[in-house]
């Protein structure tokens, strides 16, 4: 049982303030991932939760107690670092038992819990190993098992696999959510790469600039984006975004006009705008469908052949906008297509990149990775 | 003092081999030049005294008369006691001082660190002479005159700025991260250091302790003017030869001969830590 609560947390070095009063809940067993561009203070709200960096203000609390004065070693935290940061001049089992020593724990009991970390993470062969003839994942689950062995009550991950080549990545994400679901410990999780917390995280905090530009899980986040930045970020390739212009106001949404001049509706809340208002239509590239009636056209600058898909790279007035197409479409380079897009997809933001909330939630808001398991358990999103 | 050849990779053009060569030779001229002072002091050591004034000559019958002389006069094993115990003594307390000191400095720095830094250094810029006097003057005032526990101090004092300042940059080469994740395991700021910090800049260490030690062994101005024969070690013993009864060069020879040989082989067996140490963090 471990929550975690950051009550207006903030940092500041010198004059700069890196974190800017955030609050968060981080309830027991969930995996929450901080994602976010590089600079965004992910990394130091993570470290600040482990007690690496002091907090300038607000509170840390962990069930319930504040731990802003707490050592990071009596926290009751385990953090793998990006670099894995495993002591050189140790064996893999020395690694992971050296907390253990430093509290004094008998060498039997020592052991045994190193070997049942080992063979957690499948690492019985290379117990007496030193980490430099290790490789690259089998350091990645020594630093995990290091974390383990320590029983947190939640885990941090600071960029864990950002060192491993893409293969190993996709696998070791794997094994994460794997142990996750194993531990049913809680997760804390820091990564710049969205995918990473798309498929990992049963609930996602999106970081910019050191505040939280929105909270939530990964499909609520992905079909439900709060503004431009979000949308942006979070989907793999990136939203496209082009100018479009509100022609009128319903209860039941809001009809623009689209660059071509053609208008649509599309079921967003618009009421509080004005006819004319200058929006901003945020389309992803896998909602676009070739269309030869289709409102939207351009010419193909790039073409991507993928196999199972292809992307278009097509200019649209000054905007390149990505399509993502079946694999199998014939067009070449320098050809115009037309395309289309379904209204209950688009995503609208105002002048100030807030979105216009949507009127139909989407059915898989509020599904965690927790929910994937099996049907019909799913506890109802809080 | 050696020049290391680096062999050229097989598919070498000619012009490269010239290149080689030609470095190679001058390499050596200069190692030669430099080491040649210390190869005539020990030739000179095996003349008789005749011979060590006469035409300057490789070719002599050598001789053991200057070392049976030189030993005879003074116990050099007791010159050379005084320098092991000082030269270490004041590189063991140099250290014990310098890890906090580093440590703090390359773990968590302040505003005025660069500062500090850069002034501990300043120091070793100040003649020592400008200190002499006053110094003298306390060691005497308080009995440290001609005592072991005298030249210590002025040692480590002496090279506490270098060795601060060596370590410091070995330990800036340490990932932070792994000092983090010790302090995450538990580890106090002392096991930090002990189990962690320590151990994986041991050769920086040894390095820094090293330079500490042939600086210490080398040293003859405190030495000579802080010591008479009580703690006097190898460098005062070297000047004793030279004054009272006019220039003995083949005694004054073989008497810093013993003097530097036992640095010079200690240097020798570590020549590899040693450059490693000093060029550390210039190429990175």
């Amino acid at each position: 049982m471990a929550t975690l609560q950051l009550r207006t947390i903030s940092k500041r070095f010198g004059d700069t303030e890196v974190i800017k009063g955030i609050n968060l809940d981080v309830n027991d067993r969930e995996f929450v991932v901080f994602v976010g561009p590089s600079g965004c203070g992910k990394s130091t709200l993570m470290r600040m939760i482990a007690g690496l960096e002091s907090a300038s203000d607000g509170d840390i609390l962990i069930d319930g107690q504040r731990i802003n004065d707490v050592g990071p070693a009596d926290r009751g935290l385990a953090m793998v670092f990006q670099s894995y940061a495993l002591y050189p001049h140790m064996t893999v089992a020395d690694n992971m038992g050296f907390s253990m020593r430093l509290a004094g724990v008998p060498k039997a009991e020592r052991r045994a819990k190193v070997l049942e970390a080992a063979r957690i993470l499948q690492l019985e062969p290379l117990l007496d190993r030193k980490p430099k003839a290790l490789s690259g994942g089998q350091r990645q689950r020594v630093a995990i098992g290091r974390a383990i062995v320590r029983n947190p009550s939640i885990f941090l991950f600071d960029e864990p696999l950002s060192n491993l080549d893409a293969a190993l990545r996709v696998q070791m994400r794997i094994e994460l959510a794997r142990l996750h679901d194993e531990l049913d410990a809680t997760m804390i999780y820091v990564t710049h790469d969205q995918i990473e917390a798309m498929t990992m995280a049963d609930k996602i905090v999106v970081l910019h600039d050191g505040v939280v530009e929105q909270v939530g899980s990964p499909m609520a986040l992905y079909h439900h984006p709060r503004n431009r930045f979000v949308a942006g970020f979070i989907g793999s390739p990136k939203m496209n975004f082009l100018p479009a212009t509100l022609v009128d106001t319903t209860p039941e949404g809001v009809t623009i006009r689209l660059p071509g001049g053609d208008e649509r509706h599309v079921p967003v809340d618009g009421r509080h705008l004005a006819a004319d208002t200058a929006l901003e239509l945020g389309l992803r590239p896998e909602h676009l469908v070739l269309d030869e009636q289709g409102p939207l056209s351009g010419e193909i600058k790039v073409l991507e052949r993928l196999g199972g898909q292809t992307s278009l790279y097509v200019q649209m007035g000054a905007e390149l906008i990505t399509i993502m197409a079946d694999g199998d479409v014939a067009f070449r380079v320098n050809d115009t297509v037309r395309f289309g897009f379904a209204p209950e997809r688009a995503h609208l933001f105002d002048g100030e990149g807030l979105a216009l909330p949507s009127l139909q939630q989407h059915p898989l808001a509020g599904l965690t990775r927790h929910d994937n398991r099996a049907p019909g358990t799913a506890e109802e999103p809080a | 003092m050696t020049t290391r050849h680096i062999n050229a990779a097989p598919p070498a053009s000619r012009s490269r081999q010239i290149k080689q060569l030609v470095l190679t030779l001058v390499g050596w001229a200069v190692a030669l030049a430099i080491f040649f002072p210390i190869l005539w002091m020990v030739l000179t050591g095996f003349k008789t005294e005749t011979a060590a004034i006469a035409d300057p000559s490789f070719i002599f019958s050598p001789t053991l008369e200057s070392y049976q002389a030189v030993n005879a006069r003074s116990g050099y094993a007791r010159f050379a006691l005084n320098s092991v115990a000082v030269a270490f003594g004041s590189t063991f307390l140099a250290l014990l001082i310098a890890i906090p000191c580093a440590y703090a400095m390359a773990f968590l720095p302040t505003r005025r660190t660069k500062g500090t830094l850069l002034w501990m250094l300043s120091t070793k810029m100040l003649p020592p002479v400008g200190v002499l006097v006053p110094i003298y003057l306390i060691f005497r005032d308080v009995g440290l005159l001609d005592t072991r526990t005298g030249l210590i101090i002025i040692y480590t004092l002496m090279n506490l700025p270098i060795v601060v300042w060596m370590l410091y940059t070995f330990f800036k080469d340490m990932p932070e991260d792994i000092l983090e994740a010790g302090r995450m395991d538990g580890a106090s700021t002392f096991q930090e250091v002990f189990y962690l910090l320590l151990p994986l800049t041991l050769p920086g260490i040894a390095s820094t302790g090293l330079l500490s030690v042939i600086l210490s062994w080398n040293e003859a101005f405190w030495s000579l003017n802080l010591t008479t024969s009580k703690a006097a070690p190898l460098t005062a013993y070297i000047a004793s030869f030279s004054s009272p009864e006019g220039l003995f060069w083949a005694k004054l020879s073989a008497a810093s001969t013993m003097a530097i040989a036992p640095i010079l082989v200690l240097g020798w067996m570590t020549q590899k830590q040693m450059v490693r140490g000093l060029t550390f963090g210039a190429v990175k």
